[in-house]
């Protein structure tokens, strides 16, 4: 094979990193430590170099492509185009970190060999559904995560976690089935077609020509990913899955489950309906409203909450529904702030269940009220949380404020001034939710008979991601101007969504 | 040479079974292996042979029809051959040390099981509506035999069930052919299919040898022998009869539906026969869901997965879905052989490790059974159709002949299949997941899997993984020879 031809190829070597990963650690034996933290590391870092290459070769103008027929008229379609790249590369570097925190965070656990080698399929499934370029093979990775993340969600084994597990299935796999119904439809009526930035042409003769029926297929696609992107009413699973791990929690939230259905609502609405066809079959509209919905509802149940892990996961409800949002408002800036917010509440995320998981471990803290005073005890990881906390509420100069900024901007391009009044309003609840927990961090006493622990006992390598993540989300507000920055980026994407005239 | 090969892919596992039975298991076990491994070669020989040059024909000792016997290989018959071929060399490989290993000699078990090998290929090879007849008779003779191999009343019970319902069966279908004869004078499958039009007498003569068929392969209403006899043969058995022979009875039925009688496929037909799989695919997925134990919940998942077959019947006569439909149901009858195959062999493992399968014993098994649950998960993914298996494959295509076509119904009964599918499936799999009880004390001894034990499990549910790859070169191999309207 020429080397030119390995380049063209390397969407698929970068997929097969991931999957011989996988196979290689469960093929490992439990106790095989070492080897086993090699190959996870080695796996993450080869594919983040190629995500890299690929990255590189996009900027230069190339683009690549793997196509192998699976059935006649029925294709398995890898494209690297910039929307891809963005969640590909933000898989990648997660992964990455991600791998180095659930080494240190489960090096006393059993099943590790099990554990590892789903979390590499995982990221495998979510690579597959970022690169996917039609809908079969969308469809195809977004199953193959379900059944990758429901060993995670069920690791520990305690009845609880078995629970969460059925819950979980139940909504994923009945997501699956709405979005296979419209998936196999839309391949029925219009056949193998590929994504296509700014809508599939046939897609919107379809919906001049038989309206009702592109609207229910459109509808049933948008429920099926709408159960993993956590809209409202489809959310619960999510709050239930915190009984997973932490690593596993920051992962479901951050990078795989919740990013693969909300980068499943932009596929969908960007490169299969189109926005202006999505709007003229009043889909968007509908999903606008549910978006604004699950953003109040997620922040007001957060307030309820007295455990950290859930508090953070109602915040997520909340927060992706941001994504959901900006693409579905359907303008060049609202899509912006859509996306940017893609990257930006993966960093953020990230770092608060990083933290959270390290409270926990090494204090064995769980509720929030036992935060008290653990700031200044705990500098590094409290500054780490902070940071995310208060990208969470968007202040400046953190990622988050980038999104909300462009989100209200393209709120107001739309027309949509209400909309103005649900992000001032979340923001309000972001910061009644999140301020109060600083305030117990930094400000509060420390309660008299905490039991000493020396921080050493905690490996720093569960500290470590924290921090890298948290000055990662720093940097992408502070440099949000420069051209490769998320904010960049996503500008590189809606240009190709609504080419300038 | 391929004329050969048709005739050997029947008398080579045959002669095997005789030698064996000659000088005996003990000293036959590497004619066995080597019978098995010749019967692959000369089947993937056929299906080779088939997809290069079309369908293949052979007469038996120069004789042609009416006097001789005619085989005949067409795409259906070189997939379902290969399929059998692949499944039989791993139950083969998988009966050695399980036999063995539960202090068997096997002296039964191993001309019986050569025998139905033989028998399958027959099957699909012959062309003339009589031959069937005995094929599907010697296969209910071989089947009942191993049905009943561990002796005991259930077991003895269960065979005892299957033998008379499958015997009356045959009764039905054999009236059916003498009908069939009596009108068109004719025996030859497809021939017949020219001479029958849509009459009375062919009407009659489709309702009982499809009544028969049913009954053989466990359809619903018919299925009742199925579960207890399957769940109580021993494992490399459980698999044989799960994923091929019960198989037999159905490819037959949609032989003779596409075939022989096109002109009757009326649509109130179709709705009835459809309408049966539907029932069969939520009755047994509902059925798995309450069983105990592993090998009953796999044997209810047998009756489910065979109902697919049949939704083809009220798709076919629709132009819009026939290909896509009848590419499905043959898919799916692959990737169901290979992944039932495979869930049976591995809870053979798991009766051979822990003594028993009973579904609670799952609870912590994880670190001495791994390869053995994953060769079960994979193999419960691909029942369920979720991807990237076989499974998933054929669900698709099931489902885009029927959204093509307009029938919602059918898709939903897919749909609804495949998540009921799931919930018995991940019922057995959380409970591997699930840590072990406090106070449990550790009280069965883990005894150590053969290597050909642990390992023919998943290389068999692979198969139905690799078919993700091969998708299109087999959909072309099953257009050789395929009627007009499904190619």
């Amino acid at each position: 094979m020429s080397l030119d031809a390995v380049h063209e190829l390397l969407p698929l070597w970068a997929l097969l990193a991931s999957v011989i990963t996988a196979v290689v650690i469960f093929a490992l034996r439990d106790h095989r430590q070492r080897q086993r933290t090699f190959w996870n590391l080695f796996g993450a870092s080869v594919k983040l170099v190629l995500v890299l290459l690929m990255l590189h070769g996009v900027m230069l103008g190339h683009s690549y492509e793997v196509v192998y027929p699976v059935l006649p008229g029925v294709t398995l379609l890898l494209t690297v185009d910039a929307l891809a790249l963005l969640f590909a590369f933000l898989s990648a570097v997660l992964w990455l970190v991600t791998t180095v925190y659930a080494v240190a965070y489960l090096e006393h656990s059993g099943q590790r060999a099990r554990f590892f080698g789903f979390f590499s399929l995982c990221v495998a499934a979510t690579f597959g559904i970022a690169l996917a370029g039609n809908l079969f093979t969308f469809f195809l990775f977004y199953e193959l995560l379900t059944l990758a993340t429901w060993p995670l969600v069920v690791h520990r084994g305690h009845p609880a976690a078995l629970a969460a597990g059925r819950t979980y299935l139940a909504y994923t796999l009945g997501g699956g089935v709405a979005l296979l119904t419209g998936v196999v439809a839309v391949q029925a009526a219009l056949g193998d077609v590929a994504f296509s930035a700014g809508g599939i042409p046939a897609f919107s003769d379809w919906a001049e020509a038989e309206p009702f029926q592109a609207t229910a297929v459109l509808a049933l696609m948008l429920a099926g990913v709408g159960v993993k992107a956590a809209l409202v009413p489809l959310h619960r699973w999510l709050p239930v899955a915190m009984v997973a791990p932490a690593p596993v929690s920051a992962l479901l939230h951050a990078v795989a489950v919740v990013k693969a259905g909300a980068f499943g609502v932009v596929r969908i609405l960007q490169d299969v309906a189109g926005p202006e066809v999505a709007q003229t079959l009043g889909v968007a509209p509908v999903l606008v409203a549910l978006a604004a919905v699950t953003i109040l509802y997620g922040s007001v149940r957060a307030l309820a909450q007295t455990d950290l892990k859930r508090r953070l996961a109602f915040s997520t409800v909340s927060q992706v529904s941001y994504i959901t949002l900006g693409v579905a408002l359907g303008g060049p800036l609202a899509l912006l702030g859509g996306l940017v917010h893609l990257v930006h509440q993966g960093l953020m995320k990230i770092t608060l269940f990083f933290c959270a998981g390290y409270y926990a471990e090494t204090r064995g803290i769980h509720r929030i009220d036992e935060l008290d005073g653990i700031g200044p005890r705990m500098p590094w990881i409290s500054a780490a949380f902070t940071v995310g906390a208060l990208g969470m509420i968007g202040l400046p100069p953190v990622a988050g404020f980038i999104s909300k900024w462009y989100l209200g901007l393209g709120a107001l391009e739309q027309g949509q001034t209400w909309l103005l009044g649900v992000l001032v309003l979340s923001t309000l609840l972001n910061a009644a939710y999140f301020l109060p927990v600083l305030r117990r961090i930094w400000m509060l006493p420390e309660p008299a008979g905490r039991p000493e622990v020396p921080p050493e006992r905690a490996s720093r390598w569960l500290l470590y991601p924290a921090l890298f993540t948290a000055a990662a989300a720093l940097l992408a507000g502070l440099l949000a101007a420069w051209d490769v920055s998320p904010l960049g980026w996503a500008q590189r994407i809606v240009e190709q969504e609504y080419p300038a005239p | 040479m391929s004329g050969v090969a048709l005739p050997l892919s029947f008398f080579v596992p045959l002669l095997t079974a005789l030698v064996v039975f000659v000088i005996g298991v003990r000293r036959a076990y590497g004619v066995i292996l080597l019978g098995a491994l010749t019967t692959l070669a000369v089947a993937l020989y056929v299906a080779y042979a088939v997809a290069v040059g079309g369908p293949q024909v052979h007469y038996l000792g120069g004789w042609e029809p009416p006097l001789g016997v005619e085989l005949y290989a067409d795409g259906l018959s070189a997939l379902m051959l290969a399929m059998t071929a692949l499944v039989g060399a791993g139950v083969t490989l998988y009966a050695g040390p399980y036999l063995r290993g539960k202090g068997h000699d096997g002296e039964r078990f191993w001309p019986l099981w050569l025998v139905q090998w033989a028998t399958l290929n027959g099957t699909f090879l012959s062309a003339d509506l009589f031959n069937l007849y005995v094929m599907l008779e010697l296969l209910t003779l071989t089947a009942a035999p191993l049905a009943a191999m561990a002796g005991d009343r259930p077991s003895l019970a269960a065979a005892m069930r299957y033998l008379l319902l499958a015997l009356l069966g045959s009764m039905a279908y054999l009236l059916g052919v003498a009908l069939l004869y009596g009108g068109t004078g004719t025996l030859h499958l497809r021939e017949a299919g020219e001479l029958a039009g849509a009459e009375p007498y062919t009407a009659v003569a489709a309702a009982l040898m499809t009544a028969g068929l049913f009954a053989k392969a466990a359809v619903f209403p018919l299925h009742i022998w199925l579960m207890p006899a399957h769940s109580n043969a021993p494992a490399p058995a459980s698999a044989a009869l799960s994923a091929l022979v019960a198989k037999a009875g159905l490819y037959l039925v949609l032989r003779l539906w596409l075939w022989t009688f096109p002109a009757l496929l009326s649509a109130p037909m179709g709705w009835l026969i459809g309408g049966l799989g539907a029932v069969a695919v939520v009755y047994g997925s509902v059925q798995a869901l309450r069983q105990p134990r592993l090998k009953q919940v796999i044997a209810y998942s047998t009756i489910a997965q065979l109902g697919y077959l049949l939704l083809l019947l009220p798709l076919v006569a629709l132009p819009a879905a026939a290909v896509s439909a009848w590419h499905g149901v043959v898919l799916h009858a692959l990737a169901h052989g290979f992944a039932k195959a495979g869930a049976f062999l591995a809870a053979g493992n798991m009766i051979y490790c822990l003594g028993h399968d009973r579904l609670e014993g799952l609870r912590g098994v994880t670190p001495y059974l791994s390869v053995t649950l994953l060769a079960l998960g994979l193999a419960f993914v691909s029942l369920m159709g979720l991807p990237p298996s076989g499974g998933f494959l054929a669900k698709w295509l099931l489902l885009e002949g029927a959204l093509a076509a307009g029938q919602w119904f059918w898709g939903g009964v897919v749909l609804l299949g495949g998540l009921i599918a799931a919930a018995y499936s991940f019922r057995v799999l959380a409970l591997a997941h699930a840590e072990v009880p406090h106070g449990y004390a550790e009280i069965r001894s883990p005894r150590r899997l053969p290597p050909a034990m642990e390992w023919a499990p998943l290389a068999l549910v692979l198969l139905a993984y690799g078919m993700l790859l091969g998708g299109v070169p087999i959909l072309e191999l099953l257009d050789q020879g395929a009627p007009e309207g499904v190619r």
